[in-house]
């Protein structure tokens, strides 16, 4: 079965707000970065998979994604599949 | 009456919990492992406060999945009364059984204080102990205990009334200034629909010895206790 390495970026939706992202946009003001626009934190997520074929791998992040890595409620996400070649 | 306590790996105030129901109000009281799921002689399920699965990806995001909270799930849709605190809440929201999330605070700071919260409904089992309106005064103690829910959500809670408790002033008042950590609407504490799951970020059980400086979460287990005896 074909394997695949999976990038997901979870960030956090623009209605939410983020403290965090703040905080550092000011840290980054106090360095003298008076050039640096709003910020938003999020999570990087990699891992790797053995599925069907591309879609199915699609389907199953899609649904990890929504029942654990990501909460629907405050969180976006977006999944980049790669094929990995096989030994 | 009996209750069970939800124990997860890194929960710290399930035996708060216990001490309340079992030695103060004399309840039943049975701890229930993560992994065990067998609560068919529960009347009430008690999700504590605490850093489950070390709080790991999201606050509640892994203890959802445990055996005990299907259970729990399960026992919530059967009608029986199921309580949240901290971060039992927000397991509760994880889980799907409240609506909206908890995040960060505002100030990002970890919040560890006493507050007044004002007891918007008087008419669930969980609060018939409290005067309409009344104000009390409990700990809180989260670094993500900020509510969030998107406008629609919002508009509907407030539509059925399930906000139960919000962060307010000591007379009453429920202002931005009395908003410790950022929540929407002041929210500290919403119920479902049908008014049988309650959650809630302050320690009602960290307020029920007068030892502890307190006793205003008291009359939340004793109007429980007093509901389900007469029911």
């Amino acid at each position: 079965m074909p394997h695949y390495s999976a990038r997901i970026y979870v960030t956090l939706r623009p209605s939410v707000l983020d403290p965090a992202g703040t905080a550092v946009q000011s840290g980054l003001a106090h360095m003298g970065y008076n050039n640096v626009g709003p910020i938003r934190i999020g999570k990087y997520i990699e891992l790797t998979l053995e599925a069907e074929d591309e879609a199915v791998a699609r389907q199953q992040l899609d649904r990890m994604c929504d029942q654990l890595l990501a909460n629907p409620v405050i969180e976006n996400y977006r999944v980049e599949l790669q094929a990995l070649a096989t030994a | 009456m009996k209750f069970a306590v939800i124990v997860f790996p890194g929960a710290n105030c399930d035996r708060d919990v216990a001490y309340v129901t079992r030695d103060i109000l004399a309840q039943p009281t049975r701890m229930v492992w993560h992994e065990d799921s067998d609560l068919g002689d529960i009347d009430v399920v008690v999700v504590p406060g605490g850093f489950s699965y070390g709080d790991y990806l999201r606050c509640g995001a892994i203890a959802r999945f445990s055996p005990a909270m299907q259970a729990t799930v399960a026992h919530a849709r059967a009608g029986k009364p199921v309580l949240g605190i901290c971060n039992g809440f927000q397991i509760l929201t994880e889980v799907g059984l409240l609506p909206g999330a908890l995040v960060r605070n505002r100030d990002m700071r970890f919040i560890c204080d006493r507050v007044p919260l004002k007891v918007e409904r008087t008419d669930l089992l969980w609060t018939a102990g409290y005067a309409a309106g009344q104000v009390i005064t409990l700990p809180i103690a989260h670094g993500e205990g900020c509510y969030y829910a998107d406008e629609a959500t919002l508009a509907e809670l407030e539509a059925n009334s399930q906000i139960v408790f919000r962060y307010s002033s000591l007379d009453g008042s429920v202002d931005e200034a009395s908003n410790p950590n950022g929540s929407l609407g002041n929210i500290a504490g919403i119920c479902n629909q049908q008014g049988n799951v309650l959650g809630l970020m302050p320690h009602p059980e960290r307020a029920a010895d007068p030892v502890l400086g307190g006793v205003d979460g008291l009359p939340l287990f004793q109007s429980l206790v007093q509901a389900l005896v007469s029911a």
